[in-house]
């Protein structure tokens, strides 16, 4: 393959990113941009989204020293907990801001797009909140998967559209809901889950995600009087990766560790690792790392977490990789598992099957770092969703007649 | 640069008729037959002809298309199979023949290498669906170098500095989507398209052509009165899908004739 030029297009990261989507986007993409800067400095917006991150998602979230990990590994581990966020993960934090941003642009509907609902969930619960009609694309296999979190969007008034298009997963629940965009930008937001897609998305996304970064800066400098001396984060799109890793990006004392999904291994084609094992690409709308077969189609991904089972990963990490300030690793699913199973017993959490990741790789990851350690993991989600599945894969069926 | 593209244009404004390009998926339902296909347009009039190289996640394109695409990946199409196709129908035919393709394919080839072997295979200008003029520079450079066609879309909601270099950037014909959405049918053709021409117009010499939403002879027509040309495809690829592999090749050329009536002012 042929070395490619960096380009100096907007929003890049590097030779990542970009805006590679049809003509017919371009102006909406430049709208949304021009709003963003706006409220940026809008000292109202700013005061809204405080007061709700406050009062309606539950921040800031607690900085948790998990007193038996800690024991167990030789290291001092911080549990930055997501979890306890309004709908059980990280995801309210960039739904609310990108809800409140579209009813500032005049936008009079919502969409977005969803793999396992925990996105899905926070934008309608945003928009039932903000008051503005959602619409979810979900792939067709998801929505049969994710039977719970798809009544949760229901209860909150939105409306799920199954994707039965391509292998009816999140890729192409995200292709679906652009092409919705494309269509009714003149009145519709897509509320974007990650921080992938064309510029100004993976911006957007990662500076709204930013505070998870922040309230952890702080809080490991009152607990501990100095920053931490590793952050472990799981990757997906990589939402709450970069959303605890930008404060930490100028602090070169902190190593970063992106966690990606290993699958059945990643020699194995059946995984999600898009910087492990992918190749730069362009998907969604960026430059990145992607999972793609050797024409260039994109290949489906396989993890026990529907959350990390996509076969892209935003820009940021892409540059973050190149450039050696982060390090990406993957930890497959057996070992995501048994780490479900740890925390759940250990610290009396039971984490989201993403989290489970970090959990898995710091578990590898503290016996090799100095005594003493100061290591956080970004616990973004709360495992209840994955209960009924984990119990399947080890071969107890919750599902009684009639239920979930 | 092949003049294929440049001389049909000249001939057609002769002649005082509106081009028809018509896009098809390459591949669906079979390479051969996609052969069969393009030659029974050009027999049918068509002036152009517009090959889908198939993507996994065509995301500018709307059901038909989609659908069409995953039937070609299923069937093995892969880009160089695509090329195989036009390098087969070129071994026939002096048709002018586009590749459409996603970025991704591109990226994948490499920009020098996917032009030089477009070239060879006798294409004579490609479209990148989803690459931007500012990422462009390393394609454009390799498609000077190789004499192969630029071709750039246009949208109503492009701004004029955009417009500039779309117009700078192209040198086989602008495609201007006639408005936002994916590919496929829509009942009408919007009342601004001329006013939207004419800013193109303002920034190029190159032939303006229309695409995205137009379906029958009389919007041919229609657009044939303002723009240089009409894109058909979703249309196109429905009515061979109703007459199923056998007999697509025909309606496929029974469509295109009425739609060439269109383009010369018959419908």
């Amino acid at each position: 393959m042929e070395v490619q030029q960096a380009h100096p297009m907007p929003g890049a990261f590097g030779e990542y990113g970009g805006q590679y989507v049809p003509e017919t986007v371009m102006a909406a993409l430049a709208a949304l941009e021009d709003a963003y800067w706006q409220c940026r400095a809008d000292e109202a917006f700013q005061a809204e989204m405080d007061d709700l991150r406050k009062h309606f998602v539950g921040r800031p979230t607690p900085l948790f020293l998990a007193r038996s990990m800690s024991a167990d590994l030789g290291c001092r581990v911080y549990l930055k907990r997501e979890d306890l966020c309004h709908t059980g993960s990280h995801k309210l934090n960039n739904a609310l801001g990108q809800v409140l941003l579209a009813k500032r642009m005049g936008k009079t509907r919502i969409i977005a797009e969803t793999g396992a609902g925990q996105h899905g969930v926070a934008t309608a619960t945003a928009c039932a909140l903000l008051d503005l009609p959602c619409e979810v694309y979900m792939g067709a296999e998801d929505v049969r998967r994710q039977a719970l979190n798809v009544y949760r969007m229901e209860l909150l008034g939105s409306r799920v559209i199954p994707v039965e298009s391509g292998s009816r997963t999140l890729k192409d629940a995200i292709n679906e809901a652009f092409r919705d965009w494309v269509t009714n930008v003149d009145t519709t937001h897509y509320v974007i889950g990650s921080v992938v897609g064309p510029h100004p998305y993976p911006t957007l996304v990662r500076d709204l995600q930013s505070v998870v970064g922040k309230e952890t800066l702080a809080q490991c400098l009152e607990a501990e009087g100095r920053l931490p001396d590793a952050v472990v984060a799981c990757v997906g799109g990589g939402s709450n990766a970069m959303g605890i890793f930008h404060a930490f990006v100028e602090h070169t004392g902190t190593r970063l560790y992106g966690v990606e999904a290993g699958g059945r291994g990643i020699e194995t084609m059946a995984h999600a690792a898009s910087i492990s094992a992918g190749e730069p690409g362009v998907l969604h709308g960026a430059r990145s790392y992607v999972m793609q077969d050797e024409h260039g189609q994109i290949m489906e991904t396989h993890s026990v977490s529907a959350g990390l089972d996509y076969p892209g990963v935003g820009p940021e990490h892409a540059w973050l990789h190149d450039s050696q300030r982060a390090t990406y690793a993957p930890v497959d699913d057996a070992e995501a598992l048994e780490a479900f199973g740890y925390l759940s017993r250990m610290e009396g959490i039971i984490p989201a099957l993403e989290s489970a990741h970090a959990i898995a790789y710091a578990r590898k990851l503290c016996p090799g770092l100095d005594p003493g350690s100061v290591v956080v993991i970004n616990l973004s989600g709360r495992g209840d969703k994955d209960v009924v599945e984990v119990a399947r894969l080890s071969g107890r069926d919750l599902i009684l007649q009639g239920g979930v | 640069m092949s003049t294929r593209i440049a001389d049909r244009f000249a001939k057609l404004r002769q002649a005082g008729e509106g081009g028809l390009i018509t896009y098809i998926a390459a591949g669906d339902p079979s390479p051969d037959a996609t052969v069969d296909i393009v030659l029974a347009l050009e027999d049918a009039g068509v002036d152009f002809v517009e090959l889908g190289m198939p993507f996994s996640d065509p995301v500018a394109d709307g059901p038909t298309i989609q659908a069409a695409c995953q039937r070609a990946i299923a069937a093995g199409a892969t880009p160089t199979s695509v090329l195989g196709a036009v390098e087969r129908i070129r071994a026939r035919s002096e048709l002018p023949i586009v590749i459409m393709a996603y970025a991704n394919l591109v990226h994948r080839m490499g920009y020098e290498r996917f032009a030089r072997a477009a070239t060879q295979a006798g294409v004579d200008g490609v479209i990148i669906t989803d690459l931007p003029l500012e990422a462009a520079g390393t394609w454009i450079d390799a498609c000077a170098s190789e004499a192969l066609a630029t071709i750039f879309l246009a949208a109503p909601t492009s701004r004029e500095e955009t417009l500039r270099r779309v117009g700078a950037s192209t040198t086989g014909f602008v495609y201007c989507v006639s408005r936002a959405g994916t590919t496929g049918a829509r009942a009408s053709i919007p009342e601004d398209l001329p006013e939207f021409l004419a800013r193109v117009r303002a920034h190029t010499d190159r032939p303006v052509c229309v695409g995205f939403g137009i379906s029958t002879p009389e919007q041919v027509a229609e657009v044939c009165r303002v723009a240089d040309g009409a894109i058909i495809g979703s249309a196109l690829i429905d009515r061979m899908a109703e007459a199923g592999p056998a007999g697509a090749a025909r309606a496929a050329a029974e469509f295109c004739r009425a739609l060439k009536a269109g383009a010369q002012g018959d419908a």
